[in-house]
């Protein structure tokens, strides 16, 4: 058995560097396009419900406790349950895959930008308010900055959640990098699957980096600092 | 599988005959279920609290194990699951494995995390008391961790719950198997039953989780 996975591994790396598997429209380039077209769709529309609502409830101090009661019920329903429910009623497309991974994304970006605004320090605001800035200049000037590297890793474990799970969409007839997973598993083709899961990681990977460099270049170098010395 | 376009079919959606008379076939599909779900979760703990403690302990081990942990909890479930496949074959260890991987990697930052954020003072004074080292990382530092680490432990639950679904892609029969069959057969009936079947038992241990961290940390409620 030992053995068996050793030449499927030499399988994968044959599978992965052969250039033909990369071309047309079942290659990788047109699956790994796929792929991100789902899971940047998805994180928009999740960005667009849970960033304002996490920022209005943080700044206001309330509804946190409903808000972490929905975000668990979310996390609690099964995505795959969800797709195929979805792919039944509206068919097969991008929706059936998106409306699913929505609610998968929503609840991280949503707990954690609440939890960044509500834990900033309270002095911080205090003073911005004696010193005569309104609501929303609070919130943007003093409030997001400070709390962006908790919001911008609620982002990074949303788009890490959604590009992993995006696999599933095959299963249901949809594209993306989970083809060759699914259709390596029915035709037994241990090269083809591992490809497929060897791309998936290498797609998570690139996207954790791409939002470590956002959070080097977006967070300012005194929030770096206090988030050093605390 | 149908044609797109968004006519959605209601009359499908509830078939209360069905529903009643599976009741023992969900009852069996749960057992498995949970079984999987919650050996992964503490085998994921267990390994999580070494690892951590280990972590929180030698600073220059930190990077490397979130670098692994990262890795980790990126692999896709369904590559993880189909790959064990040719190994260990259509069996609860194939799903097993990579649960707890995951469960794993979530709980690691959850614990170095909880272990790290102990105030400074409550380590100093300890130390003053006399503990060594291990001893005040057992009985001090870990304590304070708690809340955290029940935190952590309560998402890796609840996702550890949802993603046993599909180990049913591969063959074992979790309650995913309502949604392998429900897509096969076009029944919406079943997929729902098995959505709500799911979000139920993740939200019960959601419940016990959250309760047996207020028991476990009576000093947090007197505070507050």
């Amino acid at each position: 058995m030992i053995a068996a996975a050793s030449t499927s591994f030499g399988g994968v790396i044959s599978y992965l560097t052969s250039a033909s598997n990369w071309r047309g429209s079942s290659g990788f380039l047109e699956r790994i396009l796929q792929h991100f077209e789902y899971s940047a769709e998805t994180l928009l529309i999740a960005v667009a419900i849970g960033l304002p609502l996490g920022l209005l409830s943080g700044h206001t101090g309330r509804g946190g406790a409903v808000l972490s009661m929905l975000s668990n019920a979310s996390r609690a329903l099964p995505t795959l349950g969800l797709l195929t429910i979805f792919a039944i009623l509206i068919g097969v497309g991008l929706e059936a895959a998106v409306i699913p991974l929505i609610f998968l994304a929503v609840p991280s970006i949503l707990v954690n930008t609440y939890v960044g605004i509500r834990d900033v320090d309270r002095s911080l605001v205090d003073a911005a308010r004696g010193m005569g800035l309104r609501p929303w200049q609070v919130l943007f000037r003093i409030e997001i900055p400070v709390a962006l590297p908790l919001i911008v890793l609620g982002l990074r474990t949303a788009a890490l959640q959604v590009v992993s799970t995006a696999t599933i969409a095959a299963y249901v007839g949809l594209g993306g990098l989970g083809r060759y997973i699914i259709d390596g598993q029915a035709s037994r083709n241990f090269a083809e699957l591992g490809a497929g899961g060897v791309l998936v990681a290498a797609f998570a990977i690139a996207t954790e980096s791409m939002f470590l460099v956002c959070q080097w270049f977006l967070v300012s170098p005194g929030v770096r600092a206090r988030a050093r010395t605390s | 599988m149908k044609p797109g376009g968004l006519t959605f079919h209601f009359h499908k959606v509830s078939d209360w005959a069905w529903l009643t008379g599976h009741i023992g076939y969900f009852w069996q599909l749960s057992r498995t279920h949970l079984y999987i779900a919650l050996v992964s979760v503490a085998i994921g703990l267990l390994l999580a609290l070494l690892v951590g403690c280990l972590a929180a302990r030698i600073p220059t081990t930190h990077p490397p194990i979130l670098a692994v942990t990262t890795v980790l909890y990126a692999w896709p479930s369904l590559a993880a699951f189909a790959f064990l496949l040719s190994i260990t074959g259509p069996s609860d260890t194939t799903v097993i494995i990579p649960l707890s991987a995951y469960a794993f990697a979530l709980l690691v930052r959850s614990v170095t995390e909880g272990i790290n954020n102990v105030p400074d003072d409550v380590r100093i004074a300890a130390t003053a008391m006399g503990y060594r080292s291990m001893r005040r990382l057992l009985t001090i530092e870990l304590p304070a961790a708690v809340p955290v680490i029940i935190a952590g432990l309560r998402v890796a639950t609840v996702s550890s719950i949802s993603l046993a679904t599909v180990a049913s892609l591969i063959g074992v029969s979790t309650l995913g198997q309502l949604f392998v069959a429900g897509e096969n057969t076009d029944f919406l009936t079943e997929i729902i039953a098995g959505v709500v079947i799911v979000a139920m038992w993740a939200l019960v241990f959601d419940g016990l989780l959250l309760l047996s961290g207020r028991m476990l940390t009576p000093w947090a409620r007197r505070v507050s």
